[in-house]
């Protein structure tokens, strides 16, 4: 099995979707609010998936931006959920190669006097080990 | 009526509103919120990855407790509300999780998904009743034009979450009527704020709130209630900032005369 095909079989694993279910109708696309900041659009991220293309998926932008809002998996048609996708490919990078968006020396200067502690939290867990 | 009550990390410490007002809600209206002794924070994330595990227990923990006393589970936080009922369906759904967690657990009784979770509205629209609450109204907020404001994570994915139309929300409008005051409905009330994203790329953000508050503002809103500390947060920060946003069990409790009554601390 190449590398690439693990790595693809991985993200069919920890999300426990299926990419081939997917019929191409972009509605995951068409209602993601961070749609605009993608380099890969939900979509396509889908398609990379199926097509164990996951080198351009682990150095994508789109990883960091998506928002985790369920707008994508809640209207899914065939249920692919391509939130759950791209989490779990960014589940990937951050377990196998230790890829952090956020580093903990970064925070202090990132807080006010309101942050909340839900948003702490929420960072250490989407972002990091 | 005496529930279990999982506050969660952030009501107690920026969003003490959010809880105090629950509380005095709740006395004036009659039910009893018993904090879980020893809860421990939900993590804030429901870990999709089907192979997570530790990250889920702090939520089992919690859901157990509340199964051994008998009592329903109730939560405030949006976020720990989604969690805390996300993880309860994986163990009610008996997979590996299950399993895995109660092997680690060792409970007397496995747990397998038997604690009712609701959220604190869930507990106004499905137990108390809001025609109970109208009566129940003290100081009608009349003429005052509210937009609720959903977010994500009390709506979906709504199969789930078994909140309210995932598309067409309407318990906290419906809340909104009971206390007197005129609902607003405007087109973004369940899209996502990016509260997230609020911490590196406040750009991104911000653009997000504007449409919410803006989408609000325009269809007439003088105030805007939320269940969620971090779309407070972010709201506030990012948003319109002529619009005000409260915690939703702020109006409750003004509405119901407690809002001042033994201030907080």
């Amino acid at each position: 099995m190449t590398n690439s095909r693990r790595q693809a079989e991985k993200i069919r694993e920890i999300s426990g979707t299926n990419p081939l279910k997917c019929m191409k109708c972009g509605k995951c696309s068409a209602v993601c609010p961070a749609f605009d900041e993608m380099d890969i659009k939900p979509h396509q991220f889908v398609s990379y998936v199926q097509r164990e293309e996951i080198e351009a998926l682990a150095e994508s932008k789109s990883l960091w931006k998506c928002l985790s809002c369920f707008a994508c998996v809640e209207r899914c048609p065939r249920d692919v959920k391509p939130g759950v996708i791209i989490d779990a490919a960014r589940q990937l990078v951050i377990r196998q190669r230790g890829a952090a968006y956020l580093k903990a020396d970064e925070v202090p200067e990132l807080l006010d006097e309101e942050t909340p502690q839900q948003l702490l939290v929420s960072a250490f867990r989407r972002y990091r080990r | 009526m005496k529930y279990s009550y999982y506050p969660g990390c952030t009501l107690k410490n920026k969003a003490k509103d959010l809880d105090a007002y629950a509380r005095r809600s709740a006395e004036a209206l009659g039910f009893e919120l018993e904090e879980i002794e020893n809860w421990q924070c939900c993590g804030g994330v429901y870990p999709q990855g089907q192979d997570e595990i530790a990250t889920k227990l702090s939520s089992v923990r919690a859901l157990n407790d509340a199964k051994e006393k008998e009592q329903d589970l109730v939560t405030v936080c949006s976020a720990c509300h989604h969690v805390l009922k996300r993880v309860n369906d994986d163990m009610q759904q008996g997979g590996d999780i299950c399993t895995r967690a109660n092997n680690y657990l060792k409970l007397e009784e496995a747990y397998t998904g038997e604690t009712k979770v609701l959220h604190f509205l869930e507990v106004l629209r499905d137990r108390v009743g809001f025609d109970e609450i109208r009566k129940q109204v003290k100081k009608p907020l009349t003429g005052k034009k509210i937009a609720a404001y959903y977010g994500c994570l009390l709506l979906r994915p709504g199969k789930v979450m078994q909140f309210d139309d995932p598309e067409n929300p309407r318990i906290m409008e419906d809340l909104i009527r009971a206390l007197g005051a005129e609902p607003v409905i405007y087109p973004y009330r369940n899209e996502c704020c990016g509260g997230y994203i609020s911490l590196k790329e406040k750009e991104m953000a911000a653009g997000m709130c504007e449409n919410i508050a803006g989408s609000a503002a325009g269809f007439g809103a003088d105030l805007m209630i939320t269940a969620c500390p971090l779309c407070m947060y972010n709201l506030k920060k990012n948003g319109k900032q002529d619009l005000p946003v409260v915690y939703f069990t702020e109006i409750l409790a003004e509405a119901l005369g407690v809002k001042e009554e033994g201030a907080e601390e």
